[in-house]
């Protein structure tokens, strides 16, 4: 850190600097993108993990998280504006392709312009929405923007504003699509997207050239409503955004909370949350396989897997008492103590594991008709896995190691012996195996996992409300689709000031643009099956 | 006159929850009389499509994964003759809202509605389809769909457990049984009446720049 430190002075001598956990360089706006650029050319921070878009009252701004897949160090940069009323900050969309959708993301909740971003609509909300809903000063009055049974207003436009030689900035209106385009609308309501969302797709013949991907059809606020709640009830929104990595996400939020409040918890505590995690990993990725078949027409996969995933759930259910919104994991600990039957029934089911993974690729994965479909298709580079953020299977089928689980290592995963699960080829079929062979990479952390159960307390004594001192924290979980993160800034109260969930549904969904273009439009199916994005969580 | 006990699935009378409800159709069906061979009619009419609803895949979120196990081996709604889910809204009887509803949502969830073909219901499933759930305070969630659609049947639950969807589907099943089709004030005039006071007014003003 001192090295960067030191490295990043030297190069950038208005920039001040914020020791912590994550070294935090302030940089005005002028110098951010020559900043950003020599950090991931120089310095090999190759993957921007977030855009933090912030309102600090007095100011707007955003916090960039970067992170570098060789030396896993984090860094972070934050740009400052002082003008409300028109924010202007430079984009860092031609250094990371995924930069694009995060600024959009931030533009839509903070209203901050950013320049040179060749596509600064909106993401989630309607074109007519008045002001910016993360705002400290946004009005809320249900009657400013009511509820509407109206269509809602359509452009083929989108807006830019580019920086002229001379340093003036001219607004642009280029066209999303070319003129003579044909443009075909998938979704919102199509069972094959998985949820509500919707690709606006120019084809030539049966040939994509370019997907809109059209968001916001499940956004429901839930970063807005977090500023209103005390940190412990936060956390049941976390069942509710990827509802397979509902443990995961509790996990995460958790560890940003107690690492926040010096809380310590309980080894016990700790094995179970872990064991809870990959359970959901289990039963996430069964899911999975089932729906992905069904969509390339093998309709039968669907029962087979979600035999097992009744199984898995019947354990939750035990514990937790839910089948989907468990509500387990809490401040210092989890819940409830383990059912008596729990080790009992998870051995059962690491039994059957083997048995029915070797079933689903005799019937599946061997299956000439579903090599020809998934073999080469929607081919994802290692190098456009990081520019798009891509983590989870899905980026570790480009051959980036990019598990959290071994990259950070958080709660006991550490002292758990296990590989990443990574394949090169990139394509359908590899993103399809690294799920169905991380069910099997489960089982063996699961196993390890029963041998060191310790007993103990299961909770340690929180008091009833948390206060955070003020500050801001970052931290990373593996869900089951990728890498999650929690951002928490506490100005020293008992509700976060702001709390951004980082998930890896948005790239996941934003990447298929990229990914599809060329291909046919009966592989656009395969290849966003085979993201396995959720929509309620690219939402939020 | 004694009253009619309609029940579904083989599931005795008593054991169901909300028989004053269902005796408060019978009794208005009862009221307003009709002659035996149309009633017979009627009858006739409603134990088929009592028996064989068909629903429209739509789910947003998480109830929409509940709705998958419903389809699955351990819950199996093919029992019932619900299996038959259609992803068009032109083939489907009813609609299970399954998840939030969502300002941008709703035009395009309007739409499926108008677009089911009649006779069509709604399941609100979930507290977000009801209420807004834990979302109602949020600046883009709907408070409930009842202002949108006309609703049949409201699921509790967040999600609610496969078994409460199915108890909420042989709910809407026994609903259909007290139905009438022939003569006098039908299900479809309320309905039109529900869509005359929610008017959708210029789709054409949705036009694009």
């Amino acid at each position: 850190m001192a090295n960067l430190q030191e490295k990043v002075s030297r190069l950038f001598p208005e920039a001040t600097f914020e020791e912590g956990e994550i070294l935090l360089v302030n940089i005005p706006d002028a110098k951010l993108h020559d900043l950003v650029k020599s950090l991931r050319d120089d310095c090999g921070f190759d993957y921007l993990v977030t855009i933090v878009g912030m309102d600090w009252v007095s100011s707007l701004g955003c916090v960039y998280y970067l992170t570098s897949s060789l030396s896993k160090e984090f860094v972070s940069v934050k740009v400052q504006t002082t003008d409300r009323d028109n924010p202007m900050i430079h984009s860092i969309a031609d250094l990371y392709r995924i930069a694009g959708i995060y600024e959009r993301e931030v533009y839509d909740f903070y209203g901050i312009i950013f320049i040179n971003n060749p596509d600064m609509r909106r993401l989630f909300l309607n074109i007519d929405w008045v002001g910016y809903p993360l705002r400290k000063d946004y009005d809320a009055n249900p009657e400013i923007n009511p509820v509407s049974i109206e269509n809602e207003r359509q452009t083929d436009h989108t807006d830019s504003w580019v920086e002229q030689p001379d340093g003036s900035i001219k607004h642009e209106r280029p066209r999303v699509f070319k003129e003579d385009d044909f443009v075909v609308n998938i979704g919102p309501q199509h069972p094959a997207t998985h949820g509500v969302l919707r690709f606006r797709t120019a084809v030539d013949g049966e040939t994509i050239q370019k997907i809109d991907v059209y968001m916001g059809y499940i956004h429901r606020g839930v970063e807005k409503l977090c500023e209103d709640l005390g940190y412990m009830q936060t956390l049941h929104f976390m069942d509710r955004l990827d509802y397979f990595s509902a443990h995961n996400y509790h996990h995460g939020l958790c560890l940003a909370i107690e690492k926040a409040a010096g809380i310590e918890v309980p080894r016990r505590a700790q094995v179970i949350r872990v064991m809870m995690d990959e359970l959901s990993r289990i039963a996430s990725h069964c899911l999975f396989i089932g729906t992905f078949c069904m969509d390339l027409g093998a309709t039968t996969m669907l029962f087979y897997t979600l035999r097992v995933r009744e199984q898995v759930l019947d354990i939750m259910e035990k514990t937790c008492g839910a089948r989907m919104t468990f509500n387990y994991d809490c401040l210092g600990g989890v819940m409830a103590d383990l059912h008596p039957d729990f080790v009992k029934d998870v051995k059962a089911l690491l039994e059957v594991l083997p048995k029915n993974v070797a079933e689903y690729n005799k019937l599946f994965t061997g299956n000439v008709i579903a090599h020809n479909r998934l073999k080469n298709v929607g081919v994802l580079s290692n190098e456009d896995a990081r520019s798009w953020a891509i983590t989870g299977p899905s980026g570790r089928a480009s051959g980036w190691a990019c598990d959290v689980r071994k990259t950070h290592p958080y709660s006991v995963y550490s002292e758990i012996k296990f590989d990443q699960v990574v394949r090169t080829e990139g394509d359908s079929l590899a993103r399809f195996q690294n799920r169905v062979d991380e069910i099997l990479q489960s089982k063996g952390i699961l196993e390890q996992l029963l041998e060191m159960l310790p007993e103990g307390e299961y909770c340690a004594k929180v008091p009833k409300v948390i206060k955070l001192p003020v500050g801001h924290w970052f931290q990373v979980v593996e869900g089951c689709r990728g890498l999650f993160g929690v951002y928490i800034e506490s100005d020293g109260s008992a509700k976060p000031y702001r709390l951004k969930l980082v998930t890896p549904g948005l790239p996941a969904a934003a990447v298929v643009d990229h990914i599809t273009r060329g291909q046919k439009i009966a592989d656009l199916i395969t290849i966003g099956g085979s993201m396995d994005y959720i929509v309620p969580d690219m939402d939020r | 006159m004694e009253m009619r006990h309609v029940t579904a699935q083989g599931i005795p009378y008593e054991a169901w929850k909300d028989n004053e409800y269902i005796e408060k159709l019978v009794t208005e069906l009862q009221e307003s009389g009709t002659n035996v061979l149309v009633g017979s009619l009627d009858k006739l009419i409603n134990w088929g499509r009592s028996n064989s609803l068909w629903p429209l895949t739509f789910a947003t979120s998480c109830c929409g994964i509940e709705f998958v196990s419903l389809g699955a081996a351990r819950f199996d709604m093919a029992r019932f003759g619900w299996e038959v889910a259609r992803a068009s809204p032109r083939q489907a009887d009813f609609m299970m809202v399954a998840g939030t509803i969502v300002h941008r949502m709703v035009p395009v969830f309007r739409r499926l509605y108008d677009q089911l073909a009649e006779p069509k219901y709604v399941i609100a499933c979930g507290s977000c389809a009801i209420s807004g759930g834990p979302f109602r305070k949020s600046y883009h969630v709907a408070k409930g769909i009842e202002d949108i659609v006309p609703v049949d049947v409201f699921c509790p639950g967040c999600p609610p457990r496969p078994e409460a969807m199915i108890y909420s589907i042989m709910q809407l099943s026994r609903k259909i049984k007290v139905e009438r089709f022939f003569g006098g004030k039908n299900r479809q005039e309320s309905q039109k009446e529900f869509l005359a006071a929610h008017p959708i007014e210029d789709v054409a003003a949705a036009n694009i720049d």
